[in-house]
Protein backbone atom coordinates (compact mmCIF):
# COMPACT_ATOMS: atom_id res chain seq x y z
CA UNK A 1 0.00 0.00 0.00
CA UNK A 2 1.68 3.20 -1.03
CA UNK A 3 1.08 6.55 0.59
CA UNK A 4 -0.88 7.99 -2.31
CA UNK A 5 -3.35 5.10 -2.23
CA UNK A 6 -3.63 5.50 1.50
CA UNK A 7 -4.38 9.19 1.11
CA UNK A 8 -7.16 8.37 -1.38
CA UNK A 9 -9.08 6.83 1.50
CA UNK A 10 -8.88 9.79 3.86
CA UNK A 11 -11.96 11.79 2.87
CA UNK A 12 -14.13 8.67 2.82
CA UNK A 13 -12.94 7.57 6.27
CA UNK A 14 -13.36 11.05 7.77
CA UNK A 15 -16.74 11.25 6.09
CA UNK A 16 -17.89 8.04 7.79
CA UNK A 17 -16.87 9.37 11.19
CA UNK A 18 -18.66 12.65 10.61
CA UNK A 19 -21.83 10.87 9.51
CA UNK A 20 -21.68 8.76 12.65
CA UNK A 21 -21.85 11.96 14.64
CA UNK A 22 -18.20 12.87 15.24
CA UNK A 23 -17.51 16.56 15.02
CA UNK A 24 -15.34 17.42 12.09
CA UNK A 25 -12.25 18.67 13.92
CA UNK A 26 -12.01 15.64 16.19
CA UNK A 27 -12.78 13.24 13.35
CA UNK A 28 -10.02 14.75 11.26
CA UNK A 29 -7.50 14.39 14.09
CA UNK A 30 -8.60 10.81 14.70
CA UNK A 31 -8.10 9.92 11.03
CA UNK A 32 -4.63 11.46 11.06
CA UNK A 33 -3.75 9.26 14.04
CA UNK A 34 -5.12 6.21 12.26
CA UNK A 35 -2.97 7.05 9.24
CA UNK A 36 0.15 7.22 11.34
CA UNK A 37 -0.64 3.79 12.75
CA UNK A 38 -1.38 2.46 9.29
CA UNK A 39 1.97 3.64 7.97
CA UNK A 40 3.66 1.91 10.90
CA UNK A 41 1.84 -1.40 10.87
CA UNK A 42 0.67 -2.08 7.32
CA UNK A 43 4.02 -2.84 5.72
CA UNK A 44 4.39 -5.89 8.00
CA UNK A 45 0.72 -6.71 8.34
CA UNK A 46 -1.42 -5.40 5.46
CA UNK A 47 -5.15 -5.41 6.16
CA UNK A 48 -7.62 -7.18 3.86
CA UNK A 49 -9.90 -4.16 3.87
CA UNK A 50 -7.76 -1.02 4.25
CA UNK A 51 -10.69 1.35 4.46
CA UNK A 52 -12.52 -0.78 7.04
CA UNK A 53 -9.32 -0.94 9.07
CA UNK A 54 -8.90 2.83 8.99
CA UNK A 55 -12.54 3.43 9.92
CA UNK A 56 -12.28 1.07 12.89
CA UNK A 57 -9.03 2.50 14.19
CA UNK A 58 -10.05 6.12 13.63
CA UNK A 59 -13.44 5.56 15.24
CA UNK A 60 -11.83 3.98 18.33
CA UNK A 61 -9.43 6.85 18.46
CA UNK A 62 -12.33 9.29 18.26
CA UNK A 63 -14.17 7.48 21.06
CA UNK A 64 -11.05 7.49 23.21
CA UNK A 65 -10.58 11.18 22.69
CA UNK A 66 -14.15 12.02 23.59
CA UNK A 67 -13.72 9.93 26.75
CA UNK A 68 -17.39 9.16 26.90
CA UNK A 69 -16.87 5.76 28.38
CA UNK A 70 -20.46 4.97 29.15
CA UNK A 71 -21.87 5.88 25.81
CA UNK A 72 -18.85 4.29 24.22
CA UNK A 73 -20.20 0.77 24.57
CA UNK A 74 -23.44 1.86 23.00
CA UNK A 75 -21.55 3.54 20.17
CA UNK A 76 -19.37 0.50 19.60
CA UNK A 77 -22.44 -1.67 19.49
CA UNK A 78 -23.72 0.65 16.82
CA UNK A 79 -20.46 0.38 14.89
CA UNK A 80 -20.75 -3.39 14.85
CA UNK A 81 -24.27 -3.05 13.57
CA UNK A 82 -23.27 -0.68 10.76
CA UNK A 83 -24.06 -2.16 7.39
CA UNK A 84 -21.18 -2.41 4.94
CA UNK A 85 -20.62 0.84 3.11
CA UNK A 86 -22.77 1.23 0.05
CA UNK A 87 -20.99 3.06 -2.70
CA UNK A 88 -23.59 5.83 -2.95
CA UNK A 89 -23.40 6.51 0.76
CA UNK A 90 -19.64 6.47 0.72
CA UNK A 91 -19.64 8.90 -2.15
CA UNK A 92 -21.91 11.28 -0.28
CA UNK A 93 -19.72 11.16 2.82
CA UNK A 94 -16.63 11.94 0.81
CA UNK A 95 -18.26 14.74 -1.13
CA UNK A 96 -19.65 16.19 2.07
CA UNK A 97 -16.11 16.49 3.33
CA UNK A 98 -15.02 18.37 0.22
CA UNK A 99 -17.94 20.76 0.72
CA UNK A 100 -16.96 21.33 4.35
CA UNK A 101 -13.34 22.04 3.50
CA UNK A 102 -14.30 24.55 0.82
CA UNK A 103 -17.21 26.00 2.75
CA UNK A 104 -18.10 29.57 1.70
CA UNK A 105 -17.62 30.75 5.30
CA UNK A 106 -13.86 30.15 4.90
CA UNK A 107 -11.47 32.53 3.21
CA UNK A 108 -9.82 31.04 0.09
CA UNK A 109 -6.51 30.74 1.94
CA UNK A 110 -8.09 28.77 4.79
CA UNK A 111 -10.15 26.61 2.46
CA UNK A 112 -7.03 25.66 0.51
CA UNK A 113 -5.15 24.71 3.68
CA UNK A 114 -8.02 22.69 5.11
CA UNK A 115 -8.69 20.88 1.83
CA UNK A 116 -5.06 19.84 1.46
CA UNK A 117 -5.00 18.60 5.03
CA UNK A 118 -8.41 16.97 5.51
CA UNK A 119 -9.15 15.56 2.05
CA UNK A 120 -5.64 15.60 0.62
CA UNK A 121 -4.14 14.01 3.72
CA UNK A 122 -0.98 16.11 3.53
CA UNK A 123 0.77 16.87 6.79
CA UNK A 124 0.74 20.38 8.20
CA UNK A 125 4.49 20.54 7.62
CA UNK A 126 4.11 19.66 3.94
CA UNK A 127 1.41 22.28 3.43
CA UNK A 128 3.43 24.91 5.30
CA UNK A 129 6.44 24.15 3.14
CA UNK A 130 4.42 24.32 -0.05
CA UNK A 131 3.09 27.77 0.83
CA UNK A 132 6.32 29.06 2.37
CA UNK A 133 4.97 29.85 5.82
CA UNK A 134 6.12 28.51 9.22
CA UNK A 135 4.57 25.25 10.35
CA UNK A 136 3.11 26.89 13.49
CA UNK A 137 1.29 29.45 11.34
CA UNK A 138 -0.12 26.76 9.07
CA UNK A 139 -1.21 24.68 12.06
CA UNK A 140 -3.17 27.65 13.39
CA UNK A 141 -4.63 28.41 9.99
CA UNK A 142 -5.90 24.84 9.74
CA UNK A 143 -7.29 24.64 13.25
CA UNK A 144 -9.11 27.95 12.88
CA UNK A 145 -10.61 26.71 9.63
CA UNK A 146 -11.73 23.52 11.36
CA UNK A 147 -13.36 25.53 14.11
CA UNK A 148 -15.14 27.68 11.55
CA UNK A 149 -16.68 24.75 9.73
CA UNK A 150 -17.38 22.60 12.78
CA UNK A 151 -20.61 24.55 13.22
CA UNK A 152 -21.75 23.61 9.71
CA UNK A 153 -24.51 21.07 9.96
CA UNK A 154 -24.38 17.74 8.21
CA UNK A 155 -26.80 17.40 5.36
CA UNK A 156 -26.66 21.03 4.24
CA UNK A 157 -26.48 21.20 0.50
CA UNK A 158 -22.90 21.58 -0.60
CA UNK A 159 -21.47 24.14 -2.96
CA UNK A 160 -19.49 22.42 -5.67
CA UNK A 161 -18.43 25.74 -7.14
CA UNK A 162 -16.29 26.62 -4.12
CA UNK A 163 -14.75 23.13 -4.14
CA UNK A 164 -13.69 23.57 -7.76
CA UNK A 165 -12.41 27.06 -7.01
CA UNK A 166 -10.20 25.72 -4.22
CA UNK A 167 -8.78 22.98 -6.43
CA UNK A 168 -8.13 25.55 -9.17
CA UNK A 169 -6.23 27.72 -6.66
CA UNK A 170 -4.13 24.76 -5.52
CA UNK A 171 -3.30 23.90 -9.14
CA UNK A 172 -2.53 27.46 -10.10
CA UNK A 173 -0.38 28.39 -7.14
CA UNK A 174 2.86 27.44 -8.75
CA UNK A 175 4.84 27.05 -5.55
CA UNK A 176 6.40 23.72 -4.98
CA UNK A 177 8.01 22.00 -2.07
CA UNK A 178 8.32 18.33 -1.34
CA UNK A 179 4.70 17.95 -2.43
CA UNK A 180 3.74 18.68 -6.01
CA UNK A 181 0.65 20.86 -5.68
CA UNK A 182 -0.28 20.51 -9.35
CA UNK A 183 -0.28 16.72 -9.07
CA UNK A 184 -2.21 16.95 -5.84
CA UNK A 185 -4.85 19.22 -7.39
CA UNK A 186 -5.24 16.82 -10.30
CA UNK A 187 -5.59 13.86 -7.96
CA UNK A 188 -8.32 15.62 -5.97
CA UNK A 189 -10.07 16.83 -9.13
CA UNK A 190 -10.13 13.25 -10.38
CA UNK A 191 -11.73 12.14 -7.15
CA UNK A 192 -14.38 14.90 -7.28
CA UNK A 193 -15.09 14.12 -10.93
CA UNK A 194 -15.59 10.46 -10.11
CA UNK A 195 -18.23 11.40 -7.54
CA UNK A 196 -20.33 13.90 -9.49
CA UNK A 197 -21.77 14.24 -12.98
CA UNK A 198 -20.99 17.93 -12.92
CA UNK A 199 -19.76 19.25 -16.28
CA UNK A 200 -17.66 21.94 -14.65
CA UNK A 201 -15.84 19.42 -12.45
CA UNK A 202 -14.92 17.60 -15.66
CA UNK A 203 -14.08 20.91 -17.30
CA UNK A 204 -11.70 21.76 -14.47
CA UNK A 205 -10.01 18.37 -14.60
CA UNK A 206 -9.59 18.72 -18.38
CA UNK A 207 -8.17 22.22 -17.92
CA UNK A 208 -5.63 20.96 -15.41
CA UNK A 209 -4.57 18.02 -17.56
CA UNK A 210 -4.17 20.18 -20.66
CA UNK A 211 -2.00 22.70 -18.83
CA UNK A 212 -0.07 20.05 -16.95
CA UNK A 213 0.78 18.50 -20.31
CA UNK A 214 2.88 21.55 -21.16
CA UNK A 215 4.69 21.60 -17.87
CA UNK A 216 8.15 20.50 -18.96
CA UNK A 217 8.09 22.94 -21.88
CA UNK A 218 6.94 25.90 -19.82
CA UNK A 219 10.26 26.83 -18.20
CA UNK A 220 13.90 26.63 -19.21
CA UNK A 221 16.37 24.58 -17.18
CA UNK A 222 17.30 27.86 -15.50
CA UNK A 223 13.68 28.50 -14.50
CA UNK A 224 12.90 31.25 -17.03
CA UNK A 225 9.38 31.38 -18.40
CA UNK A 226 8.92 30.17 -21.99
CA UNK A 227 5.90 31.81 -23.69
CA UNK A 228 3.41 29.47 -25.32
CA UNK A 229 4.46 30.46 -28.84
CA UNK A 230 8.11 29.59 -28.13
CA UNK A 231 7.58 26.31 -26.31
CA UNK A 232 9.06 23.11 -27.74
CA UNK A 233 5.75 21.40 -28.50
CA UNK A 234 7.40 18.01 -28.91
CA UNK A 235 7.82 18.10 -25.13
CA UNK A 236 4.11 18.40 -24.49
CA UNK A 237 2.68 15.26 -22.91
CA UNK A 238 0.37 13.84 -25.59
CA UNK A 239 -1.13 11.28 -23.23
CA UNK A 240 -2.34 13.96 -20.83
CA UNK A 241 -3.60 16.03 -23.75
CA UNK A 242 -5.53 13.05 -25.09
CA UNK A 243 -7.10 12.39 -21.72
CA UNK A 244 -7.96 16.07 -21.20
CA UNK A 245 -9.55 16.36 -24.63
CA UNK A 246 -11.64 13.21 -24.12
CA UNK A 247 -12.93 14.41 -20.75
CA UNK A 248 -13.66 17.85 -22.17
CA UNK A 249 -15.54 16.46 -25.20
CA UNK A 250 -17.90 14.41 -23.10
CA UNK A 251 -18.53 17.37 -20.79
CA UNK A 252 -19.19 19.77 -23.68
CA UNK A 253 -21.55 17.22 -25.28
CA UNK A 254 -23.90 17.68 -22.34
CA UNK A 255 -24.32 21.30 -23.35
CA UNK A 256 -24.03 22.97 -19.96
CA UNK A 257 -21.14 25.29 -20.55
CA UNK A 258 -19.23 26.92 -17.71
CA UNK A 259 -16.00 28.83 -17.24
CA UNK A 260 -13.73 25.83 -16.69
CA UNK A 261 -15.02 24.05 -19.78
CA UNK A 262 -14.50 27.24 -21.81
CA UNK A 263 -10.95 27.65 -20.49
CA UNK A 264 -10.24 23.99 -21.17
CA UNK A 265 -11.56 24.38 -24.71
CA UNK A 266 -9.06 27.20 -25.29
CA UNK A 267 -6.23 25.08 -23.88
CA UNK A 268 -7.35 22.19 -26.13
CA UNK A 269 -7.20 24.41 -29.23
CA UNK A 270 -3.63 25.36 -28.35
CA UNK A 271 -2.85 21.68 -27.84
CA UNK A 272 -4.23 20.90 -31.32
CA UNK A 273 -1.67 23.13 -33.03
CA UNK A 274 1.56 21.33 -33.92
CA UNK A 275 3.15 24.70 -34.61
CA UNK A 276 2.13 28.13 -33.26
CA UNK A 277 1.08 29.33 -36.74
CA UNK A 278 -1.41 26.45 -36.98
CA UNK A 279 -3.34 27.80 -33.98
CA UNK A 280 -7.02 28.31 -34.69
CA UNK A 281 -7.23 31.82 -33.22
CA UNK A 282 -10.65 32.51 -34.72
CA UNK A 283 -12.14 29.67 -32.69
CA UNK A 284 -10.15 30.76 -29.64
CA UNK A 285 -11.68 34.24 -29.91
CA UNK A 286 -15.13 32.60 -29.99
CA UNK A 287 -14.34 30.72 -26.79
CA UNK A 288 -13.15 33.92 -25.13
CA UNK A 289 -16.44 35.52 -26.15
CA UNK A 290 -18.18 32.69 -24.28
CA UNK A 291 -15.85 33.10 -21.31
CA UNK A 292 -16.50 36.86 -21.15
CA UNK A 293 -20.24 36.16 -21.38
CA UNK A 294 -20.08 33.62 -18.52
CA UNK A 295 -17.68 35.37 -16.16
CA UNK A 296 -17.65 39.01 -17.22
CA UNK A 297 -14.07 38.87 -15.97
CA UNK A 298 -11.56 41.59 -16.90
CA UNK A 299 -8.86 38.93 -17.21
CA UNK A 300 -10.96 37.08 -19.80
CA UNK A 301 -11.41 40.36 -21.71
CA UNK A 302 -7.67 40.94 -21.61
CA UNK A 303 -6.87 37.48 -22.92
CA UNK A 304 -9.56 37.92 -25.56
CA UNK A 305 -7.73 41.03 -26.79
CA UNK A 306 -4.57 38.93 -27.22
CA UNK A 307 -6.52 36.35 -29.21
CA UNK A 308 -8.16 39.05 -31.35
CA UNK A 309 -4.67 40.41 -32.04
CA UNK A 310 -3.65 37.01 -33.38
CA UNK A 311 -6.86 36.36 -35.30
CA UNK A 312 -7.46 39.77 -36.88
CA UNK A 313 -4.16 41.59 -36.51
CA UNK A 314 -2.48 43.70 -33.86
CA UNK A 315 -4.54 46.83 -34.66
CA UNK A 316 -7.76 44.91 -33.99
CA UNK A 317 -6.21 43.59 -30.78
CA UNK A 318 -5.40 47.12 -29.62
CA UNK A 319 -9.00 48.15 -30.31
CA UNK A 320 -10.25 45.17 -28.28
CA UNK A 321 -7.87 46.21 -25.52
CA UNK A 322 -9.72 49.52 -25.19
CA UNK A 323 -12.56 47.56 -23.56
CA UNK A 324 -10.24 46.42 -20.78
CA UNK A 325 -9.95 48.58 -17.65
CA UNK A 326 -6.63 50.34 -17.17
CA UNK A 327 -5.97 48.76 -13.79
CA UNK A 328 -6.21 45.12 -14.89
CA UNK A 329 -2.96 43.28 -14.13
CA UNK A 330 -0.87 42.43 -17.21
CA UNK A 331 -2.80 44.89 -19.38
CA UNK A 332 0.33 46.92 -20.06
CA UNK A 333 2.25 43.76 -20.98
CA UNK A 334 -0.45 42.89 -23.52
CA UNK A 335 -0.44 46.43 -24.90
CA UNK A 336 3.34 46.25 -25.28
CA UNK A 337 3.07 42.96 -27.18
CA UNK A 338 0.36 44.28 -29.51
CA UNK A 339 2.28 47.54 -30.11
CA UNK A 340 5.33 45.57 -31.15
CA UNK A 341 3.25 43.47 -33.53
CA UNK A 342 1.75 46.66 -34.92
CA UNK A 343 5.27 47.96 -35.62
CA UNK A 344 5.44 50.65 -32.93
CA UNK A 345 8.68 49.46 -31.35
CA UNK A 346 9.47 52.57 -29.32
CA UNK A 347 6.09 52.50 -27.55
CA UNK A 348 6.39 48.74 -27.10
CA UNK A 349 9.80 49.09 -25.41
CA UNK A 350 8.49 51.75 -23.05
CA UNK A 351 5.35 49.70 -22.25
CA UNK A 352 7.36 46.53 -21.63
CA UNK A 353 9.48 48.43 -19.11
CA UNK A 354 6.34 49.81 -17.42
CA UNK A 355 4.83 46.31 -17.38
CA UNK A 356 7.98 44.86 -15.81
CA UNK A 357 7.78 47.36 -12.97
CA UNK A 358 4.15 46.37 -12.34
CA UNK A 359 4.68 42.60 -12.65
CA UNK A 360 3.57 40.55 -9.66
CA UNK A 361 5.84 37.57 -10.22
CA UNK A 362 9.54 37.23 -10.78
CA UNK A 363 9.50 35.10 -13.93
CA UNK A 364 7.11 37.49 -15.65
CA UNK A 365 9.10 40.53 -14.57
CA UNK A 366 12.30 39.01 -15.92
CA UNK A 367 10.59 38.08 -19.18
CA UNK A 368 9.18 41.60 -19.64
CA UNK A 369 12.52 43.19 -18.78
CA UNK A 370 14.21 41.08 -21.47
CA UNK A 371 11.57 42.16 -24.00
CA UNK A 372 12.14 45.83 -23.14
CA UNK A 373 15.92 45.38 -23.40
CA UNK A 374 15.62 43.58 -26.76
CA UNK A 375 13.40 46.32 -28.25
CA UNK A 376 15.51 49.15 -26.85
CA UNK A 377 18.46 47.50 -28.61
CA UNK A 378 16.52 47.46 -31.89
CA UNK A 379 15.25 51.04 -31.48
CA UNK A 380 18.78 52.33 -30.76
CA UNK A 381 19.90 50.44 -33.86
CA UNK B 1 -2.89 34.31 -0.48
CA UNK B 2 -0.23 36.96 -0.77
CA UNK B 3 2.84 37.81 1.20
CA UNK B 4 3.65 41.34 2.25
CA UNK B 5 6.64 42.90 3.92
CA UNK B 6 5.98 45.45 6.66
CA UNK B 7 9.06 47.62 6.93
CA UNK B 8 9.77 49.61 10.04
CA UNK B 9 12.12 52.54 9.52
CA UNK B 10 14.30 54.34 12.02
CA UNK B 11 14.36 57.19 9.53
CA UNK B 12 12.92 57.89 6.12
CA UNK B 13 9.37 57.83 4.83
CA UNK B 14 6.74 60.53 5.25
CA UNK B 15 6.95 63.18 7.95
CA UNK B 16 6.10 61.64 11.33
CA UNK B 17 2.51 62.27 12.38
CA UNK B 18 3.52 62.74 16.01
CA UNK B 19 6.87 64.12 17.13
CA UNK B 20 8.49 61.75 19.60
CA UNK B 21 12.03 61.38 20.89
CA UNK B 22 14.23 58.45 19.77
CA UNK B 23 13.65 55.25 21.71
CA UNK B 24 16.82 55.61 23.78
CA UNK B 25 15.22 58.59 25.53
CA UNK B 26 12.10 56.63 26.51
CA UNK B 27 11.78 55.08 29.96
CA UNK B 28 12.71 51.38 30.13
CA UNK B 29 9.06 50.58 30.83
CA UNK B 30 8.00 52.43 27.67
CA UNK B 31 10.58 50.55 25.63
CA UNK B 32 9.37 47.26 27.11
CA UNK B 33 5.76 48.11 26.34
CA UNK B 34 6.65 48.95 22.74
CA UNK B 35 8.54 45.68 22.25
CA UNK B 36 5.84 43.67 23.96
CA UNK B 37 3.26 45.17 21.60
CA UNK B 38 5.30 43.93 18.62
CA UNK B 39 5.67 40.46 20.13
CA UNK B 40 1.99 40.22 21.01
CA UNK B 41 1.10 41.35 17.53
CA UNK B 42 3.29 38.60 16.02
CA UNK B 43 1.76 36.02 18.37
CA UNK B 44 -1.76 37.11 17.39
CA UNK B 45 -0.88 36.79 13.73
CA UNK B 46 0.49 33.32 14.30
CA UNK B 47 -2.85 32.50 15.88
CA UNK B 48 -4.75 33.75 12.83
CA UNK B 49 -2.42 31.82 10.53
CA UNK B 50 -0.98 34.94 8.94
CA UNK B 51 2.51 35.26 10.43
CA UNK B 52 5.57 34.38 8.38
CA UNK B 53 8.58 36.12 9.87
CA UNK B 54 9.68 39.09 11.93
CA UNK B 55 13.17 40.41 12.60
CA UNK B 56 14.75 43.50 14.04
CA UNK B 57 17.93 45.01 12.60
CA UNK B 58 20.78 46.80 14.26
CA UNK B 59 20.97 50.43 13.12
CA UNK B 60 24.73 50.05 12.62
CA UNK B 61 25.40 48.71 9.13
CA UNK B 62 28.27 48.50 6.69
CA UNK B 63 28.24 49.02 2.93
CA UNK B 64 30.25 46.37 1.07
CA UNK B 65 31.23 46.04 -2.56
CA UNK B 66 33.36 43.97 -4.93
CA UNK B 67 36.67 45.63 -5.76
CA UNK B 68 37.99 43.56 -8.66
CA UNK B 69 39.54 40.13 -9.14
CA UNK B 70 41.80 39.00 -6.30
CA UNK B 71 41.14 42.02 -4.15
CA UNK B 72 39.30 42.01 -0.83
CA UNK B 73 35.86 43.62 -0.75
CA UNK B 74 35.75 47.31 0.05
CA UNK B 75 33.72 48.39 3.07
CA UNK B 76 32.31 51.76 3.92
CA UNK B 77 30.21 53.27 6.65
CA UNK B 78 28.47 53.16 8.97
CA UNK B 79 26.79 56.39 7.97
CA UNK B 80 25.13 58.09 10.86
CA UNK B 81 23.13 60.39 8.60
CA UNK B 82 21.74 57.96 6.00
CA UNK B 83 18.34 59.26 4.99
CA UNK B 84 16.55 55.93 5.04
CA UNK B 85 17.30 53.46 7.82
CA UNK B 86 15.42 50.20 8.23
CA UNK B 87 14.76 49.08 11.79
CA UNK B 88 13.16 45.73 11.13
CA UNK B 89 10.44 43.92 9.32
CA UNK B 90 7.53 41.60 9.57
CA UNK B 91 6.34 39.29 6.78
CA UNK B 92 2.65 38.39 6.66
CA UNK B 93 0.66 36.02 4.44
CA UNK B 94 -2.88 37.32 3.99
CA UNK B 95 -5.95 37.00 1.80
CA UNK B 96 -5.96 40.50 0.39
CA UNK B 97 -4.25 43.87 0.12
CA UNK B 98 -7.02 45.33 2.30
CA UNK B 99 -6.17 42.87 5.07
CA UNK B 100 -2.47 43.76 4.78
CA UNK B 101 -3.31 47.47 5.18
CA UNK B 102 -5.52 46.69 8.17
CA UNK B 103 -2.72 44.78 9.89
CA UNK B 104 -0.10 47.42 9.10
CA UNK B 105 -2.42 50.00 10.66
CA UNK B 106 -2.69 47.88 13.79
CA UNK B 107 1.06 47.41 14.07
CA UNK B 108 1.56 51.13 13.60
CA UNK B 109 -0.44 51.77 16.78
CA UNK B 110 2.46 50.47 18.93
CA UNK B 111 2.83 52.58 22.07
CA UNK B 112 5.60 55.08 22.68
CA UNK B 113 6.21 57.66 25.43
CA UNK B 114 3.41 57.74 28.01
CA UNK B 115 1.99 54.59 26.44
CA UNK B 116 0.43 56.58 23.59
CA UNK B 117 0.52 55.33 19.99
CA UNK B 118 3.39 56.83 17.99
CA UNK B 119 1.43 56.76 14.71
CA UNK B 120 4.54 55.34 13.07
CA UNK B 121 4.64 55.15 9.27
CA UNK B 122 5.20 51.56 8.16
CA UNK B 123 6.07 50.67 4.59
CA UNK B 124 3.97 47.91 3.01
CA UNK B 125 5.56 46.05 0.07
CA UNK B 126 4.07 43.05 -1.77
CA UNK B 127 6.31 40.05 -2.49
CA UNK B 128 6.76 39.02 -6.09
CA UNK B 129 5.37 35.51 -6.44
CA UNK B 130 5.92 32.45 -8.56
CA UNK B 131 4.08 32.61 -11.90
CA UNK B 132 0.59 31.10 -12.06
CA UNK B 133 0.19 27.93 -14.11
CA UNK B 134 -2.82 29.05 -16.12
CA UNK B 135 -2.15 32.33 -17.89
CA UNK B 136 -4.18 32.25 -21.07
Amino acid sequence: MNETLLRELIPAVTGVLVRRGADFATAEDAVQEALIRALASWPADPPVDPKGWLVTVAWRRFLDSTRADISRQAREARVDAEPPQGSAEERDDTLHLYFLCAHPSLTPTSAVALTLRAVGGLTTRQIAQAYLVPEATMAQRISRAKRTVSAVRLGQPGNLFTVLRVLYLVFNEGYSGEVDLADEAIRLARQVTSMTDDEEASGLLALMLLHHARRSARTTAGGALVPLAEQDRSRWDTELIGEGVTILRSALARDRLGEYQAQAAIAALHADAQRPDETDWVQIVEWYDELVRITDSPVARLNRAVAVGEADGARAGLIALQQVDEGVPRRTAVEAYLCERAGDLASAARLYADAARAATNVAERDHLTRQAARLNGVVRG
Amino acid sequence: MAKYLLLKHYRGGPTPEVAFPPMDRWTPAEVDAHIKYMQDFAATLEGTGEFVDGQALSPEGTFVRYDGEGRPPVTDGPFAETKDLIAGWMVIDVDSYERAVELAGELSAAPGPDGKPIYEWLELRPFLTAPPTVTE
